[in-house]
Protein backbone atom coordinates (compact mmCIF):
# COMPACT_ATOMS: atom_id res chain seq x y z
CA UNK A 1 0.00 0.00 0.00
CA UNK A 2 1.41 3.49 -0.66
CA UNK A 3 1.46 6.24 1.41
CA UNK A 4 -0.83 8.11 -0.58
CA UNK A 5 -3.16 5.62 -0.03
CA UNK A 6 -2.83 5.37 3.67
CA UNK A 7 -2.83 8.82 4.24
CA UNK A 8 -6.59 9.14 2.74
CA UNK A 9 -7.28 5.88 4.70
CA UNK A 10 -6.27 7.81 7.96
CA UNK A 11 -8.08 11.34 7.25
CA UNK A 12 -11.40 9.33 6.42
CA UNK A 13 -11.40 7.56 9.33
CA UNK A 14 -10.60 10.31 11.93
CA UNK A 15 -13.53 11.92 9.71
CA UNK A 16 -15.99 9.16 10.61
CA UNK A 17 -14.78 9.52 14.10
CA UNK A 18 -15.55 13.19 14.55
CA UNK A 19 -18.85 12.88 12.88
CA UNK A 20 -19.51 9.88 15.26
CA UNK A 21 -18.33 12.05 18.24
CA UNK A 22 -20.38 14.99 17.24
CA UNK A 23 -23.64 12.81 16.83
CA UNK A 24 -22.89 10.76 20.47
CA UNK A 25 -22.41 14.48 22.09
CA UNK A 26 -25.35 16.34 19.95
CA UNK A 27 -27.12 13.45 21.56
CA UNK A 28 -26.01 14.28 25.14
CA UNK A 29 -26.44 17.42 24.86
CA UNK A 30 -30.59 16.89 23.70
CA UNK A 31 -30.95 14.74 26.71
CA UNK A 32 -29.74 17.42 29.34
CA UNK A 33 -31.74 20.26 27.73
CA UNK A 34 -35.07 18.12 27.97
CA UNK A 35 -33.59 17.26 31.66
CA UNK A 36 -33.02 20.83 31.85
CA UNK A 37 -36.80 21.49 30.61
CA UNK A 38 -38.45 18.62 33.25
CA UNK A 39 -36.68 20.47 36.02
CA UNK A 40 -37.63 23.75 34.69
CA UNK A 41 -41.87 22.17 34.47
CA UNK A 42 -41.05 20.74 37.65
CA UNK A 43 -40.46 23.80 39.02
CA UNK A 44 -43.81 25.53 37.69
CA UNK A 45 -45.80 22.46 38.93
CA UNK A 46 -44.62 23.07 42.54
CA UNK A 47 -44.70 26.45 42.59
CA UNK A 48 -48.71 26.00 41.81
CA UNK A 49 -49.13 23.45 44.33
CA UNK A 50 -47.58 25.84 47.36
CA UNK A 51 -49.91 28.30 46.19
CA UNK A 52 -52.61 26.37 45.94
CA UNK A 53 -51.90 24.94 49.40
CA UNK A 54 -51.58 28.47 50.90
CA UNK A 55 -54.69 30.11 49.45
CA UNK A 56 -56.51 26.80 50.94
CA UNK A 57 -54.81 27.57 54.14
CA UNK A 58 -55.72 30.87 54.40
CA UNK A 59 -59.23 30.24 53.54
CA UNK A 60 -59.38 27.53 55.87
CA UNK A 61 -58.48 30.33 58.55
CA UNK A 62 -60.48 32.87 57.34
CA UNK A 63 -63.41 30.32 57.98
CA UNK A 64 -61.81 29.44 61.71
CA UNK A 65 -61.86 32.47 62.90
CA UNK A 66 -59.18 35.10 64.94
CA UNK A 67 -59.55 32.51 68.16
CA UNK A 68 -58.55 28.92 66.04
CA UNK A 69 -57.41 30.49 62.98
CA UNK A 70 -54.74 32.47 64.20
CA UNK A 71 -51.90 30.46 63.84
CA UNK A 72 -52.97 28.82 60.88
CA UNK A 73 -53.17 32.36 59.29
CA UNK A 74 -50.25 33.39 60.12
CA UNK A 75 -48.51 30.29 58.95
CA UNK A 76 -49.98 31.15 55.30
CA UNK A 77 -49.15 34.72 55.65
CA UNK A 78 -45.07 33.86 56.04
CA UNK A 79 -45.25 31.03 53.40
CA UNK A 80 -43.13 32.71 50.53
CA UNK A 81 -41.86 28.77 48.84
CA UNK A 82 -39.12 29.01 51.17
CA UNK A 83 -38.21 25.28 52.78
CA UNK A 84 -38.62 26.88 56.29
CA UNK A 85 -42.09 29.09 55.75
CA UNK A 86 -43.64 25.95 53.87
CA UNK A 87 -42.22 23.21 56.26
CA UNK A 88 -44.45 25.60 59.34
CA UNK A 89 -46.92 25.59 56.98
CA UNK A 90 -47.34 21.82 57.05
CA UNK A 91 -47.41 21.90 60.76
CA UNK A 92 -49.25 24.85 61.48
CA UNK A 93 -51.96 22.45 58.63
CA UNK A 94 -51.76 19.06 60.25
CA UNK A 95 -52.35 20.38 63.75
CA UNK A 96 -55.34 22.89 62.85
CA UNK A 97 -56.82 19.21 61.43
CA UNK A 98 -55.75 17.14 63.95
CA UNK A 99 -57.87 19.00 65.83
CA UNK A 100 -61.79 18.40 66.40
CA UNK A 101 -62.46 21.02 68.94
CA UNK A 102 -60.64 23.87 66.39
CA UNK A 103 -63.08 22.30 63.42
CA UNK A 104 -66.25 21.84 65.71
CA UNK A 105 -65.47 26.17 65.79
CA UNK A 106 -66.44 26.89 62.23
CA UNK A 107 -67.99 25.82 59.32
CA UNK A 108 -65.77 24.26 57.58
CA UNK A 109 -67.20 21.30 55.74
CA UNK A 110 -66.35 22.38 52.26
CA UNK A 111 -62.86 22.89 53.03
CA UNK A 112 -61.21 20.10 54.91
CA UNK A 113 -61.59 18.28 51.55
CA UNK A 114 -59.84 21.22 49.73
CA UNK A 115 -56.95 21.35 52.58
CA UNK A 116 -56.16 17.51 52.65
CA UNK A 117 -55.89 17.64 48.36
CA UNK A 118 -53.59 20.96 48.50
CA UNK A 119 -51.40 19.27 51.35
CA UNK A 120 -51.21 15.99 48.77
CA UNK A 121 -50.44 17.90 45.44
CA UNK A 122 -47.46 19.71 47.09
CA UNK A 123 -46.08 15.80 47.99
CA UNK A 124 -46.63 14.98 44.83
CA UNK A 125 -45.47 18.09 43.13
CA UNK A 126 -41.42 17.85 45.57
CA UNK A 127 -41.44 14.13 44.36
CA UNK A 128 -41.76 15.37 40.93
CA UNK A 129 -39.34 18.45 41.08
CA UNK A 130 -36.70 16.56 43.37
CA UNK A 131 -36.68 13.95 41.21
CA UNK A 132 -36.13 15.86 38.04
CA UNK A 133 -33.31 17.59 39.75
CA UNK A 134 -31.97 14.09 41.05
CA UNK A 135 -31.41 12.44 36.90
CA UNK A 136 -30.31 15.92 36.06
CA UNK A 137 -28.09 16.65 38.76
CA UNK A 138 -26.90 12.52 38.10
CA UNK A 139 -26.13 13.85 34.14
CA UNK A 140 -24.25 16.85 35.04
CA UNK A 141 -21.77 14.61 37.15
CA UNK A 142 -20.93 13.27 34.20
CA UNK A 143 -17.13 13.45 32.77
CA UNK A 144 -18.77 14.15 28.91
CA UNK A 145 -21.18 16.85 29.73
CA UNK A 146 -17.93 18.37 31.98
CA UNK A 147 -15.48 17.76 29.80
CA UNK A 148 -17.65 19.47 26.69
CA UNK A 149 -19.63 22.40 28.91
CA UNK A 150 -22.66 20.56 27.26
CA UNK A 151 -24.71 21.99 30.32
CA UNK A 152 -23.77 25.53 29.04
CA UNK A 153 -24.76 28.03 31.77
CA UNK A 154 -27.60 26.75 33.00
CA UNK A 155 -27.25 26.68 36.51
CA UNK A 156 -27.40 23.25 38.68
CA UNK A 157 -31.02 22.76 40.19
CA UNK A 158 -31.37 22.48 44.06
CA UNK A 159 -33.55 20.05 46.15
CA UNK A 160 -36.64 21.26 47.45
CA UNK A 161 -36.68 19.58 51.13
CA UNK A 162 -39.60 20.14 53.59
CA UNK A 163 -41.31 18.33 55.76
CA UNK A 164 -45.02 17.81 54.21
CA UNK A 165 -46.07 14.99 55.61
CA UNK A 166 -50.12 14.66 55.26
CA UNK A 167 -52.31 15.86 57.96
CA UNK A 168 -53.69 12.86 59.20
CA UNK A 169 -57.45 12.08 58.03
CA UNK A 170 -59.63 14.70 59.55
CA UNK A 171 -61.52 13.31 62.86
CA UNK A 172 -65.25 12.82 61.94
CA UNK A 173 -66.63 15.58 63.28
CA UNK A 174 -69.84 14.62 65.09
CA UNK A 175 -73.14 15.24 64.12
CA UNK A 176 -74.96 17.98 66.73
CA UNK A 177 -77.18 16.35 69.38
CA UNK A 178 -81.09 15.90 67.99
CA UNK A 179 -82.50 15.56 71.64
CA UNK B 1 -62.18 19.18 31.24
CA UNK B 2 -61.93 15.44 30.42
CA UNK B 3 -57.83 14.76 29.25
CA UNK B 4 -56.47 12.76 26.13
CA UNK B 5 -55.22 9.76 28.27
CA UNK B 6 -52.78 7.25 26.16
CA UNK B 7 -51.83 3.78 28.20
CA UNK B 8 -49.07 1.71 27.74
CA UNK B 9 -49.21 -1.94 28.95
CA UNK B 10 -45.75 -4.24 27.94
CA UNK B 11 -47.56 -7.52 28.93
CA UNK B 12 -49.53 -9.53 26.36
CA UNK B 13 -53.55 -8.35 26.74
CA UNK B 14 -54.73 -12.25 26.51
CA UNK B 15 -52.44 -13.35 29.47
CA UNK B 16 -53.91 -12.58 32.80
CA UNK B 17 -51.71 -10.30 35.04
CA UNK B 18 -51.66 -8.03 37.41
CA UNK B 19 -50.50 -5.20 35.22
CA UNK B 20 -52.54 -5.93 32.58
CA UNK B 21 -55.76 -6.00 34.82
CA UNK B 22 -54.55 -2.52 36.78
CA UNK B 23 -54.24 -0.99 33.11
CA UNK B 24 -57.57 -2.08 32.26
CA UNK B 25 -59.29 -0.98 35.38
CA UNK B 26 -57.36 2.08 35.31
CA UNK B 27 -58.72 2.54 31.83
CA UNK B 28 -62.59 1.78 32.62
CA UNK B 29 -62.41 3.99 35.76
CA UNK B 30 -60.84 6.83 33.84
CA UNK B 31 -63.56 6.34 30.97
CA UNK B 32 -66.23 6.61 33.85
CA UNK B 33 -64.70 9.56 35.06
CA UNK B 34 -65.52 11.78 31.63
CA UNK B 35 -61.89 10.78 30.60
CA UNK B 36 -60.67 9.50 26.52
CA UNK B 37 -58.76 6.69 26.89
CA UNK B 38 -56.59 4.63 24.49
CA UNK B 39 -54.70 1.54 25.83
CA UNK B 40 -51.50 0.18 23.95
CA UNK B 41 -50.51 -3.56 24.50
CA UNK B 42 -49.29 -6.58 22.56
CA UNK B 43 -52.55 -8.94 21.77
CA UNK B 44 -51.37 -13.09 20.76
CA UNK B 45 -53.38 -15.14 18.69
CA UNK B 46 -56.82 -14.50 18.16
CA UNK B 47 -58.11 -12.79 21.62
CA UNK B 48 -61.73 -13.19 21.95
CA UNK B 49 -63.12 -9.68 23.31
CA UNK B 50 -61.10 -6.46 22.99
CA UNK B 51 -62.39 -3.69 24.60
CA UNK B 52 -63.01 -0.77 21.90
CA UNK B 53 -60.08 1.74 23.78
CA UNK B 54 -57.55 -1.61 23.42
CA UNK B 55 -54.74 -1.07 20.52
CA UNK B 56 -53.02 -4.08 19.36
CA UNK B 57 -49.23 -3.63 19.31
CA UNK B 58 -48.55 -6.65 17.55
CA UNK B 59 -47.94 -10.05 18.91
CA UNK B 60 -46.00 -11.34 21.70
CA UNK B 61 -43.03 -13.89 22.63
CA UNK B 62 -42.50 -15.34 25.55
CA UNK B 63 -39.17 -14.37 27.23
CA UNK B 64 -38.38 -14.55 31.24
CA UNK B 65 -38.27 -11.70 32.55
CA UNK B 66 -38.51 -11.02 36.69
CA UNK B 67 -38.32 -14.25 37.24
CA UNK B 68 -41.36 -14.92 35.23
CA UNK B 69 -41.94 -15.70 32.03
CA UNK B 70 -43.65 -12.54 30.41
CA UNK B 71 -44.95 -12.20 26.79
CA UNK B 72 -43.41 -9.29 25.35
CA UNK B 73 -43.65 -7.54 22.39
CA UNK B 74 -40.17 -5.51 20.82
CA UNK B 75 -38.55 -4.78 17.34
CA UNK B 76 -38.41 -2.38 14.57
CA UNK B 77 -42.16 -3.06 13.42
CA UNK B 78 -43.94 -2.68 16.99
CA UNK B 79 -41.60 0.44 17.44
CA UNK B 80 -43.02 1.84 14.35
CA UNK B 81 -46.95 0.88 15.92
CA UNK B 82 -45.89 2.49 19.08
CA UNK B 83 -44.96 5.86 17.39
CA UNK B 84 -47.59 5.74 14.77
CA UNK B 85 -50.56 5.32 17.88
CA UNK B 86 -48.44 8.15 19.89
CA UNK B 87 -48.70 10.76 16.62
CA UNK B 88 -52.63 9.49 16.21
CA UNK B 89 -53.42 9.40 19.77
CA UNK B 90 -52.73 12.85 20.28
CA UNK B 91 -53.09 12.68 23.65
CA UNK B 92 -52.09 15.21 26.57
CA UNK B 93 -50.42 12.64 28.83
CA UNK B 94 -48.78 9.22 28.32
CA UNK B 95 -48.96 7.19 31.12
CA UNK B 96 -46.80 4.06 30.63
CA UNK B 97 -46.57 1.18 33.05
CA UNK B 98 -43.45 -0.54 33.63
CA UNK B 99 -41.55 1.75 31.69
CA UNK B 100 -38.21 0.00 32.03
CA UNK B 101 -39.90 -3.65 30.48
CA UNK B 102 -38.46 -4.23 27.19
CA UNK B 103 -41.35 -4.33 25.48
CA UNK B 104 -43.39 -1.26 24.02
CA UNK B 105 -43.62 0.41 27.57
CA UNK B 106 -39.58 0.81 26.24
CA UNK B 107 -40.40 1.65 22.86
CA UNK B 108 -43.16 4.11 23.69
CA UNK B 109 -40.59 5.96 26.36
CA UNK B 110 -38.32 6.24 23.57
CA UNK B 111 -40.45 7.39 21.12
CA UNK B 112 -42.28 9.83 23.05
CA UNK B 113 -41.92 13.69 24.16
CA UNK B 114 -43.61 15.73 26.18
CA UNK B 115 -45.83 14.82 29.54
CA UNK B 116 -45.17 11.49 30.31
CA UNK B 117 -46.16 9.74 33.79
CA UNK B 118 -44.40 5.94 34.52
CA UNK B 119 -46.12 3.44 36.85
CA UNK B 120 -43.22 0.67 38.03
CA UNK B 121 -44.84 -2.70 39.53
CA UNK B 122 -41.91 -4.57 40.44
CA UNK B 123 -40.58 -5.34 43.25
CA UNK B 124 -37.72 -7.39 42.91
CA UNK B 125 -34.30 -6.04 44.87
CA UNK B 126 -32.15 -7.95 42.47
CA UNK B 127 -33.76 -7.13 39.00
CA UNK B 128 -31.41 -8.10 36.67
CA UNK B 129 -33.11 -6.31 33.60
CA UNK B 130 -33.36 -2.89 35.79
CA UNK B 131 -29.58 -3.43 37.13
CA UNK B 132 -28.12 -4.50 33.98
CA UNK B 133 -29.55 -2.34 31.46
CA UNK B 134 -29.66 0.73 33.80
CA UNK B 135 -27.17 2.46 32.49
CA UNK B 136 -28.86 2.20 28.68
CA UNK B 137 -32.25 2.33 30.35
CA UNK B 138 -31.51 5.97 31.71
CA UNK B 139 -31.90 7.48 28.64
CA UNK B 140 -35.53 6.35 28.65
CA UNK B 141 -36.94 6.88 32.34
CA UNK B 142 -35.11 10.25 32.54
CA UNK B 143 -37.35 11.57 30.09
CA UNK B 144 -40.47 10.19 32.81
CA UNK B 145 -41.89 13.53 34.23
CA UNK B 146 -43.87 11.90 37.14
CA UNK B 147 -43.31 8.42 38.59
CA UNK B 148 -45.61 6.46 40.83
CA UNK B 149 -44.85 3.06 42.21
CA UNK B 150 -47.45 0.57 43.37
CA UNK B 151 -45.69 -0.47 46.65
CA UNK B 152 -43.24 0.57 48.65
CA UNK B 153 -40.90 -2.38 47.82
CA UNK B 154 -41.52 -1.20 44.26
CA UNK B 155 -40.84 2.67 45.05
CA UNK B 156 -37.84 0.95 47.17
CA UNK B 157 -36.69 -1.60 43.55
CA UNK B 158 -36.66 1.94 42.00
CA UNK B 159 -34.51 4.41 44.27
CA UNK B 160 -32.26 1.41 44.49
CA UNK B 161 -31.79 0.75 40.58
CA UNK B 162 -32.81 3.77 38.93
CA UNK B 163 -32.36 6.28 41.29
CA UNK B 164 -35.11 9.10 42.24
CA UNK B 165 -37.64 9.45 44.05
CA UNK B 166 -41.70 8.14 43.24
CA UNK B 167 -45.31 8.66 44.83
CA UNK B 168 -46.98 6.02 45.94
CA UNK B 169 -50.24 4.88 44.88
CA UNK B 170 -51.09 1.23 45.21
CA UNK B 171 -53.57 -1.12 43.13
CA UNK B 172 -56.91 -0.23 42.85
CA UNK B 173 -59.39 -3.33 43.12
CA UNK B 174 -62.95 -3.02 41.47
CA UNK B 175 -64.48 -3.39 44.56
CA UNK B 176 -68.44 -3.81 44.10
CA UNK B 177 -67.19 -6.47 41.22
CA UNK B 178 -66.03 -8.27 44.02
CA UNK B 179 -68.43 -7.96 47.09
CA UNK B 180 -71.20 -10.27 46.38
CA UNK B 181 -71.29 -14.06 44.42
CA UNK B 182 -72.71 -17.23 45.02
CA UNK B 183 -70.12 -20.18 46.10
CA UNK B 184 -68.74 -22.44 43.39
CA UNK B 185 -70.70 -25.71 43.34
CA UNK B 186 -70.68 -28.33 46.12
CA UNK B 187 -68.12 -25.16 48.25
CA UNK B 188 -68.07 -24.69 50.85
CA UNK B 189 -68.71 -27.92 52.05
CA UNK B 190 -69.33 -29.51 54.98
CA UNK B 191 -65.89 -30.56 56.75
CA UNK B 192 -64.39 -26.98 55.72
CA UNK B 193 -62.33 -25.27 52.96
CA UNK B 194 -59.37 -23.65 51.92
CA UNK B 195 -58.88 -21.47 48.59
CA UNK B 196 -55.96 -20.45 46.72
CA UNK B 197 -56.14 -18.75 43.78
CA UNK B 198 -52.72 -18.25 41.32
CA UNK B 199 -50.34 -19.97 38.80
CA UNK B 200 -50.07 -23.27 40.01
CA UNK B 201 -46.36 -23.53 38.67
CA UNK B 202 -45.30 -20.59 39.85
CA UNK B 203 -43.03 -21.28 42.96
CA UNK B 204 -43.08 -17.78 44.35
CA UNK B 205 -46.89 -18.10 44.38
CA UNK B 206 -46.14 -20.47 47.28
CA UNK B 207 -48.74 -23.59 46.22
CA UNK B 208 -46.29 -25.57 47.38
CA UNK B 209 -45.80 -24.56 51.21
CA UNK B 210 -49.75 -25.14 51.20
CA UNK B 211 -49.83 -28.25 49.99
CA UNK B 212 -47.45 -28.75 52.56
CA UNK B 213 -49.32 -27.47 55.31
CA UNK B 214 -52.82 -28.74 53.86
CA UNK B 215 -50.74 -32.54 54.00
CA UNK B 216 -50.22 -32.21 57.75
CA UNK B 217 -54.35 -30.63 58.30
CA UNK B 218 -56.13 -33.58 56.25
CA UNK B 219 -55.64 -36.30 58.32
CA UNK B 220 -56.97 -35.46 61.40
CA UNK B 221 -59.67 -33.61 59.26
CA UNK B 222 -61.51 -35.81 57.40
CA UNK B 223 -63.82 -33.33 55.32
CA UNK B 224 -61.60 -30.60 54.89
CA UNK B 225 -60.94 -29.82 51.00
CA UNK B 226 -58.70 -27.30 49.42
CA UNK B 227 -59.76 -25.43 46.16
CA UNK B 228 -56.93 -24.81 43.70
CA UNK B 229 -58.00 -22.17 41.24
CA UNK B 230 -55.81 -21.14 38.59
CA UNK B 231 -53.82 -22.20 35.36
CA UNK B 232 -50.85 -24.02 35.28
CA UNK B 233 -49.56 -27.31 35.51
CA UNK B 234 -49.91 -28.56 38.80
CA UNK B 235 -47.96 -31.73 38.21
CA UNK B 236 -44.62 -30.95 40.51
CA UNK B 237 -46.66 -28.99 43.84
CA UNK B 238 -48.62 -32.18 43.71
CA UNK B 239 -46.19 -34.43 43.88
CA UNK B 240 -45.46 -34.13 47.59
CA UNK B 241 -49.10 -34.60 48.49
CA UNK B 242 -50.03 -38.41 49.61
CA UNK B 243 -51.77 -40.04 46.64
CA UNK B 244 -54.88 -40.76 49.06
CA UNK B 245 -55.22 -37.04 50.11
CA UNK B 246 -55.48 -35.77 46.04
CA UNK B 247 -58.77 -36.35 45.68
CA UNK B 248 -59.32 -33.97 48.73
CA UNK B 249 -57.87 -31.00 46.29
CA UNK B 250 -59.95 -29.45 43.74
CA UNK B 251 -58.06 -28.07 40.91
CA UNK B 252 -60.84 -25.39 38.70
CA UNK B 253 -57.65 -24.89 36.17
CA UNK B 254 -57.80 -21.34 34.91
CA UNK B 255 -61.21 -19.86 35.65
CA UNK B 256 -63.41 -16.83 33.91
CA UNK B 257 -63.54 -13.63 35.10
CA UNK B 258 -67.73 -14.76 36.84
CA UNK B 259 -66.27 -17.75 38.19
CA UNK B 260 -63.16 -16.31 39.88
CA UNK B 261 -65.27 -13.96 41.99
CA UNK B 262 -66.91 -17.17 43.28
CA UNK B 263 -63.99 -18.57 44.04
CA UNK B 264 -63.14 -16.09 46.74
CA UNK B 265 -66.85 -16.92 48.02
CA UNK B 266 -66.04 -20.71 48.22
CA UNK B 267 -63.77 -21.53 51.10
CA UNK B 268 -64.05 -21.28 54.70
CA UNK B 269 -60.28 -19.57 54.50
CA UNK B 270 -58.62 -17.99 51.82
CA UNK B 271 -54.88 -18.42 51.75
CA UNK B 272 -52.08 -16.54 49.93
CA UNK B 273 -49.14 -18.26 50.78
CA UNK B 274 -46.66 -16.35 48.33
CA UNK B 275 -43.14 -16.64 48.83
CA UNK B 276 -42.45 -13.02 47.78
CA UNK B 277 -41.20 -11.11 44.42
CA UNK B 278 -45.32 -9.74 44.65
CA UNK B 279 -44.98 -6.23 45.00
CA UNK B 280 -48.75 -6.18 45.77
CA UNK B 281 -51.27 -8.95 46.13
CA UNK B 282 -53.72 -7.72 43.73
CA UNK B 283 -55.63 -11.52 44.09
CA UNK B 284 -54.92 -10.37 47.89
CA UNK B 285 -57.01 -7.34 47.50
CA UNK B 286 -59.93 -8.86 45.72
CA UNK B 287 -60.43 -11.46 48.24
CA UNK B 288 -60.76 -8.42 51.42
CA UNK B 289 -63.36 -7.02 48.34
CA UNK B 290 -64.94 -10.58 48.27
CA UNK B 291 -65.06 -10.49 51.95
CA UNK B 292 -63.35 -13.30 52.92
CA UNK B 293 -61.10 -14.93 55.68
CA UNK B 294 -57.77 -14.24 55.12
CA UNK B 295 -54.25 -16.53 56.15
CA UNK B 296 -51.59 -14.61 54.10
CA UNK B 297 -47.62 -14.83 54.46
CA UNK B 298 -46.12 -12.16 56.42
CA UNK B 299 -44.47 -10.83 53.70
CA UNK B 300 -44.05 -6.82 53.46
CA UNK B 301 -46.54 -6.29 50.80
CA UNK B 302 -48.99 -8.33 52.35
CA UNK B 303 -48.67 -7.27 55.87
CA UNK B 304 -48.84 -3.57 54.74
CA UNK B 305 -52.09 -4.42 53.00
CA UNK B 306 -53.39 -6.82 55.64
CA UNK B 307 -53.11 -3.81 58.57
CA UNK B 308 -50.23 -6.08 60.03
CA UNK B 309 -52.43 -8.96 60.63
CA UNK B 310 -56.04 -7.04 61.38
CA UNK B 311 -57.68 -7.25 58.15
CA UNK B 312 -56.71 -11.07 57.34
CA UNK B 313 -54.11 -13.27 59.74
CA UNK B 314 -50.65 -13.72 59.00
CA UNK B 315 -48.15 -16.45 59.47
CA UNK B 316 -44.52 -17.02 58.79
CA UNK B 317 -43.55 -16.75 54.92
CA UNK B 318 -42.54 -20.29 53.83
CA UNK B 319 -43.63 -21.88 56.81
CA UNK B 320 -46.18 -25.06 56.56
CA UNK B 321 -45.89 -25.78 60.25
CA UNK B 322 -47.61 -22.13 60.74
CA UNK B 323 -49.59 -21.92 58.14
CA UNK B 324 -51.38 -25.57 59.17
CA UNK B 325 -51.43 -24.45 63.05
CA UNK B 326 -53.17 -21.24 62.00
CA UNK B 327 -55.36 -22.72 59.39
CA UNK B 328 -56.60 -25.67 62.21
CA UNK B 329 -57.27 -22.62 64.45
CA UNK B 330 -59.19 -20.19 62.13
CA UNK B 331 -61.14 -23.44 60.74
CA UNK B 332 -62.20 -23.92 64.47
CA UNK B 333 -63.50 -20.48 64.95
CA UNK B 334 -66.61 -19.16 62.91
CA UNK B 335 -66.30 -15.90 64.81
CA UNK B 336 -63.32 -15.15 64.03
CA UNK B 337 -63.60 -15.16 60.33
CA UNK B 338 -66.72 -13.13 60.21
CA UNK B 339 -64.16 -10.64 62.52
CA UNK B 340 -61.40 -10.82 59.91
CA UNK B 341 -64.17 -10.60 56.76
CA UNK B 342 -65.78 -7.50 57.75
CA UNK B 343 -62.29 -5.77 58.69
CA UNK B 344 -61.01 -6.66 55.59
CA UNK B 345 -64.59 -5.58 53.75
CA UNK B 346 -63.45 -2.11 55.44
CA UNK B 347 -59.97 -2.04 54.83
CA UNK B 348 -60.54 -2.62 50.70
CA UNK B 349 -62.24 0.76 50.51
CA UNK B 350 -58.74 2.57 50.71
CA UNK B 351 -57.94 0.36 47.35
CA UNK B 352 -61.07 1.11 45.47
CA UNK B 353 -60.21 1.85 41.90
CA UNK B 354 -62.29 4.90 42.42
CA UNK B 355 -59.79 6.19 45.11
CA UNK B 356 -56.57 5.44 43.34
CA UNK B 357 -57.86 6.88 40.21
CA UNK B 358 -58.69 9.86 41.61
CA UNK B 359 -55.26 10.17 43.00
CA UNK B 360 -53.76 9.32 39.55
CA UNK B 361 -55.47 12.19 37.70
CA UNK B 362 -54.32 14.66 39.91
CA UNK B 363 -50.49 13.06 39.18
CA UNK B 364 -51.35 13.89 35.61
CA UNK B 365 -52.87 17.29 36.70
CA UNK B 366 -49.61 18.05 38.37
CA UNK B 367 -47.92 17.28 35.48
CA UNK B 368 -49.63 19.38 33.20
CA UNK B 369 -49.35 22.34 35.31
CA UNK B 370 -46.13 22.50 34.24
CA UNK B 371 -46.50 21.40 30.70
CA UNK B 372 -49.14 22.11 28.59
CA UNK B 373 -47.89 20.53 24.98
CA UNK B 374 -49.17 16.82 23.49
CA UNK B 375 -47.32 14.12 24.08
CA UNK B 376 -45.78 13.63 20.40
CA UNK B 377 -43.70 10.94 18.55
CA UNK B 378 -39.94 11.91 17.65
Amino acid sequence: MNEQALAVLVVVGALAAVIACGLYLSWRATRLHRLHQRVDRARTGLRTALDRRRETAARLARALGPEHGADLAAAAAAADGDEPAESALSRSLRRTLADPAVLRAADTSGLLPDAAVAARGVQLARVFYNAAVTDTRRARRSRVVRLFRLAGGAPLPDFFEIDDRQPERPAPVPAPDTL
Amino acid sequence: MGMRIGLVCPYAWDVPGGVQQHVGDLADTLIARGHEVSVLAPVGGAAAALPDHLVPAGRPVPVPYNGSVARLSFGPRTAARVRRWITRGDFDVLHIHEPAAPSVSLLACWAAEGPLVGTFHTANPRSRAMAAGSHALRSALEKVHARIAVSEAARRTLVEHVGGDAVLIPNGVAVHRFADAPPLPGFPGEGGSIGFLGRLDEPRKGLAVLLAAFARLAPHRPGLRLLVAGPGDPGPALAAVPDRLRERIVLTGRLDDTDKVRAYHSADLFCAPNLGGESFGIVLTEAMAAGAAILASDIPAFSAVLGGGSAGELFAVGDAADLARRADALLDDPARRTALSRAAREAVRAYDWDTVAADIVYVYETVLVGDRSRVRAH
